[in-house]
Order: structure tokens, then C-alpha cells, then sequence
């Protein structure tokens, strides 16, 4: 069993906001994270797939075709884009990068072959932060 | 004799932006500036490195105290910018479009005039580990 990971990035703004909150306990448990008017980050985000290599390719998968298939599906949602506003698959959820893990995951897997197993997602908000993701 | 060396402060912080200019029209904006012209702003890990170049000061060892600087950076730009919306909240932006040049002159102007003029200062700003501007230029 061999896994392999393609990595990708997207720049996006977001805030962290719970609208059921007033704008002070927004503040109080958020910080600067809650300002109304955005801020934003360089999200990188590796997508790891497991199985035996083919016999007739040496590929697990086609790690390029992986590469356009996340782009596709995902990257190109993101990108350039506010995750609260822009992004189908997170309205109406906070946009932390725990939910937007799980969100990609969701996004992603129906995209991919059947033959594909999709092992982990790691998605990274700023070098000090990140959150890994099975699908558990 | 002096010696000459150079000494680096890295930091960094968070922000939304988006590329605009106003005299232009909705088409020519989105021509030029393309995604980044986006109306609900897309955001970036900035990382900002302070370079100053001097002479050693012989009683301290040192070309400038970095907690000093690193102080210094922290109160006068990360406070200024991080996590903040360039475009909307920094009044340094409200006329002038928030490109990674611009954003390091105006971090220059910002610093100068608390750093030592015998030291002379470069900005270099990362918006991206691809993309990155340096100010001023020799």
C-alpha cells in the first residue's frame, strides 16, 4: 500500500462569526478572527489517496490528473474568493478550517474514480496552524 | 576598524484585499486585476522582513537591539494590518490600491522615521511564497 499527495493552494478572505451571536461574544470567543470587514490567508491544501501501484503505469493514481480533478472541484471554488459569501458548500456554516476540511472532503469525493481511496485531507491556514481530516 | 553587516526582523500577518481601481470601470477592472479584482475580497498570509544594514555599535555588539525592532514592527505594522481588511479598515489604502508594492513602501514610510537614519532599511514583503516586492531599491 503506498500513499500520495497532491498539494494545491488557494488564497481566500473569511471572518469567524456565529450569527446567532451578538457582536460582542462574536469578539469575546473570535478575537480579531471575528472582524466584520474580513481578513484572509494562503490555505494550502494536501489531498493524500492510498492504494498498490498499477502494473502497467507504476501509479497509484495519476497524481496530474489528481492535481486537475482538485483544482476542478475545489481549488477553483475557493480561490480568490470569501468563504462565507462566495462558496456553496459553506453557507450557512462557520468558516473555521475544521469545516472547511470537511467541507472539501465532501466536495471532492464523489469527484473521484471509484478505484481512487481518498486516505486524508491536510488542510494548513497560516504555518502554525493546520488540521488533517479522514472522514471519520 | 567597523564592520559593516546586515540584520533581518521577519514577521508576519493576515489580511483581506482585493485590487481595484476606481477610476475605472467594473470591465477594465476585471480585465487588469482579473480574480483579484474580486468585490468580496480574497486575503493573504503576509510574511514582512525588516532588513537594516550598518555598522556594529562597539559598546553593544549589536547593529540594533532586535527586540527593539521586533517591537517596534509589531506595534507600528502588524497591529496596523493584521487581520484587518486593507482596502476598509487602513486608512493608508483609501486611496491607493493595496498591491504587494504598494503595501511595502507604505510599511517603509510607516518604519522610517523610528529607525536610526545611519541605518539604512529594505522592506521585503512576501503576499505569497511565490510572489514577493522588495523597497526600496539601489
Amino acid at each position: 500500500m503506498v500513499y500520495i499527495t497532491r498539494v494545491e493552494h488557494f488564497n481566500a478572505a473569511h471572518k469567524l462569526y456565529n450569527p446567532q451571536w451578538s457582536k460582542e461574544k462574536n469578539d469575546e470567543v473570535f478575537g480579531k478572527c471575528a472582524n466584520e470587514k474580513w481578513h484572509g490567508h494562503n490555505f494550502e491544501l494536501f489531498v493524500t489517496i492510498k492504494g498498490e501501484p498499477h502494473a502497467d503505469t507504476g501509479f497509484v493514481f495519476d497524481a496530474k490528473r489528481l492535481g486537475q480533478l482538485v483544482n476542478e472541484h475545489v481549488v477553483d471554488k475557493l480561490d480568490h474568493k470569501n468563504l462565507n459569501i462566495e462558496v456553496d458548500f459553506m453557507k450557512d456554516k462557520i468558516c473555521s478550517i475544521e469545516n472547511l476540511v470537511i467541507g472539501i472532503w465532501q466536495q471532492l469525493l464523489p469527484h473521484l474514480p471509484q478505484d481512487v481511496t481518498l486516505h486524508s485531507l491536510k488542510l494548513t491556514e497560516t504555518p502554525k496552524i493546520y488540521v488533517e481530516y479522514f472522514g471519520e | 576598524m567597523q564592520k559593516k553587516v546586515a540584520v533581518f526582523r521577519k514577521e508576519n500577518f493576515n489580511a483581506a484585499h482585493r485590487l481595484n481601481n476606481p477610476d475605472w470601470d467594473d470591465a477594465t477592472n476585471q480585465e487588469v486585476f482579473g480574480k483579484c479584482n474580486n468585490p468580496f475580497y480574497h486575503g493573504h498570509n503576509y510574511v514582512l522582513i525588516v532588513k537594516l544594514v550598518g555598522f556594529i555599535n562597539e559598546k553593544t555588539g549589536y547593529l540594533m537591539d532586535m527586540k527593539i525592532l521586533s517591537d517596534l514592527i509589531k506595534e507600528r505594522i502588524i497591529e496596523r494590518f493584521d487581520h484587518k481588511n486593507l482596502n476598509e479598515d487602513c486608512a493608508e489604502f483609501a486611496n491607493l490600491n493595496p498591491t504587494a508594492e504598494n503595501i511595502s513602501i507604505v510599511i517603509y514610510d510607516l518604519l522610517q522615521s523610528e529607525i536610526d537614519p545611519e541605518l539604512e532599511m529594505t522592506i521585503r514583503l512576501y503576499e505569497t511564497e511565490r510572489n514577493f516586492v522588495e523597497y526600496p531599491v539601489n
